[in-house]
């Protein structure tokens, strides 16, 4: 009896503190301090790490005001889905346009939020380049090498990864832009996919695949992650920046549901707005993003070279009709994969 | 378990079973029910033409196939590993024993990492395997690979105990009867093993079914031959299509629920013809 009533207590009192703990967590705004949740993609951890050590002194001497900014970093889609599952995000910085737009259609945005900032709520682009082992064996030097017999291809699937997605744009572009049809370029993919031997789910995991595993002669990847995995492949590995490719466009937004009932919305405005500073401009650059400011942008000419960037428009209406043409259920990027094809 | 139904010997009834069902309401049936509840919007015709594509029924065919190769791989595996730690003293036992639930405890993803990078053409296992034609990465043979290495503590666990409550002088009876190895192996040592085997090879099955981690680094994730079905929820669920998605959860569900039931009735039927 006592051993059973013994037991009946710790059980309670764990469920009471798993309770606590999960109320307690979801308090933290009201003890006075005052906290940011800044909800991203994968590859800018380091990036907002640099521009949150700069920030946060600047809205001290601005305002007095102690500040702390987390960082949540995943997949832009899963990210964004997390945020309308409730992540108490006050800005989200994400990978694609859709993804906060997705946010936005939940009604956690406001319906203007691409005016509310200078740019159109873009402070810095990036774009989609090659990485090719050295030397550059196979003789990669624009989109048409790769559809070259034998060459194959690294990239995630478009489906599950962001960057899967503008490597797939880029390629749909580069033929419609190099003057050819609908057509042209569905062949141009068509042949593409089918030289690609694993489709990663993640823009990582295809890193992993390519650099450390050896598969694969050229890899389709952000201008970013090209740049440190060439610094991380010892001299293994080069970039080949293609005659033309897509702007990818990683938009920034406050998500004013969630800054209006915690009381974060000066401060959350404060933080993007000082994104399109000089000084968040260049640790922009530094981390090999584009800044939107052209001037800062040519200082960064020997890592950030001129490229003809072409926006989504080349391969579709827009980022809303992306998704249904190209990436949904049946549509365009199932038809390349045939049950027979293999 | 045959004369647990006496009239309450033990007090706390109701509370531990109030306790219990609270507990598996919260956590394991309103997650479900949420679940069939997200797939339920969907009309029957859309169900149907999410859950029954070509490319969804390889993925199904590929995730059942692979988890019941692997489970049985690990039915022969565990039973040796078993045997050797329960019968045999060697140096180091204690230590090979802990190694077996290390499975259990490391992240699957780095399973599936190590994997891969032991079976590419320049890998340490690869470079020797890949030009005889076995290809250990990014194929359907890497999958079970890394399954087998997911689900090998089960067997080992469940066959384990069983094994060390087996009296020797049985054994050495059968023995002394005329009784060959293989008949003492057979006819003596078999039986009562079969019902853990079996609870073993649910459990590895079950695990397999539903692990997504380190298969999508060994898979290659290509349609129609190595993506699984947990891949195709994923990119569902991308599309910001969460009825599309927990309908396929949904088929692997039901899928799974009745493989398990199958092998707990077969498992019954053992332990009758085994007394």
């Amino acid at each position: 009896m006592a051993k059973a009533i013994a037991l009946s207590f710790a059980i309670l009192t764990v469920m009471a503190g798993t309770f606590w703990l999960i109320i307690a967590g979801n308090r933290g705004g009201d003890s006075g301090a005052l906290e940011l949740l800044n909800v991203s993609y994968d590859p800018t951890r380091e990036l907002w790490r640099d521009l949150n050590a700069r920030f946060i002194p600047h809205y001290r001497q601005q305002t007095g005001k102690e500040l702390t900014i987390k960082q949540s970093h995943g997949g832009s889609s899963s990210q964004a889905r997390a945020v309308i599952d409730g992540l108490e995000a006050d800005v989200v910085t994400l990978a694609l346009w859709s993804d906060t737009d997705a946010i936005c259609k939940k009604g956690l945005i406001d319906s203007a939020w691409q005016d509310r900032l200078p740019d159109h709520s873009l402070p810095y682009y990036s774009t989609i380049v090659f990485v090719v082992r050295k030397g550059n064996p196979r003789q990669i030097k624009d989109w048409p090498d790769l559809v070259k017999p034998g060459v194959s291809i690294i990239t995630p699937n478009p489906k599950t990864s962001g960057n899967g997605k503008l490597s797939f744009l880029a390629a749909w572009g580069a033929v419609r832009e190099g003057g050819g049809a609908e057509d042209d370029a569905r062949a141009f993919v068509t042949k593409l996919y089918q030289q690609i031997p694993v489709l990663d789910t993640g823009a990582r995991g295809s890193t992993v695949t390519f650099a450390q595993r050896d598969i694969g002669d050229v890899h389709l990847t952000w201008e970013n992650e090209a740049h440190l995995e060439v610094a991380e492949g010892k001299g293994e590995l080069e970039i080949v920046y293609p005659s033309r490719s897509i702007r990818a466009e990683p938009y920034v937004a406050l998500v004013d549901a969630n800054v209006r009932r915690k009381g974060t919305q000066q401060a959350a405005e404060a933080y993007l707005n000082f994104l399109y500073t000089d000084e968040a401009q260049e640790i922009i650059g530094k981390h090999h993003y584009r800044p939107i400011n052209p001037a800062i942008q040519r200082k960064f000419a020997a890592t950030l070279p001129p490229i003809a960037l072409f926006p989504v428009t080349v391969t579709a209406r827009g980022w809303d009709d992306v998704q249904p043409k190209f990436f949904a259920d049946g549509a365009l990027f199932d038809q390349i994969y045939t049950p027979k094809g293999n | 378990m045959s004369s647990a139904i006496n009239r309450r010997v033990l007090p706390g009834f109701s509370l531990s079973l109030g306790y219990t069902l609270f507990y598996l309401s919260l956590l394991v049936l309103l997650p479900l029910a949420a679940c069939f509840l997200k797939a339920a919007s969907l009309s029957l015709g859309q169900f149907w033409a999410t859950v029954w594509t070509e490319r969804a029924r390889s993925a199904y065919a590929l995730t059942v196939g692979a988890s019941f190769v692997a489970a049985l791989a690990n039915v022969f595996l565990g039973l040796l590993i078993a045997w050797v730690l329960v019968r045999y003293e060697f140096p180091c036992k204690r230590l090979f024993d802990a190694l077996v639930d290390l499975p259990f405890a490391l992240p699957t993803a780095v399973a599936g990492l190590v994997y891969s990078s032991l079976y590419v053409p320049s890998g340490w296992l690869g470079q020797f395997l890949v030009p005889l034609g076995i290809e250990g990465a990014y194929s359907r043979l890497g999958i079970v690979l890394v399954l087998v290495f997911t689900g090998l503590p089960f067997v080992v666990r469940t066959v384990q105990p069983v094994l060390d409550g087996l009296d020797a002088e049985v054994e050495e009876a059968a023995a002394s009867l005329g009784a060959t190895r293989w008949q003492i192996f057979r006819r003596v040592l078999l039986p009562p093993l079969v019902p853990a085997l079996l609870t073993g090879f649910a459990l590895a099955l079950a695990r397999a079914l539903g692990e997504y981690g380190s298969v999508i680094f060994i898979a290659g994730n290509m349609p129609y031959r190595t993506e699984i079905a947990p891949v195709l929820i994923v990119a569902r669920l991308e599309e910001f299509a969460y009825s599309e998605a927990t309908a396929l959860a949904v088929v692997l569900l039901t899928g799974s629920f009745l493989l398990l039931g199958l092998v707990n009735l077969l498992e019954r039927w053992s332990k009758r013809h085994g007394d």
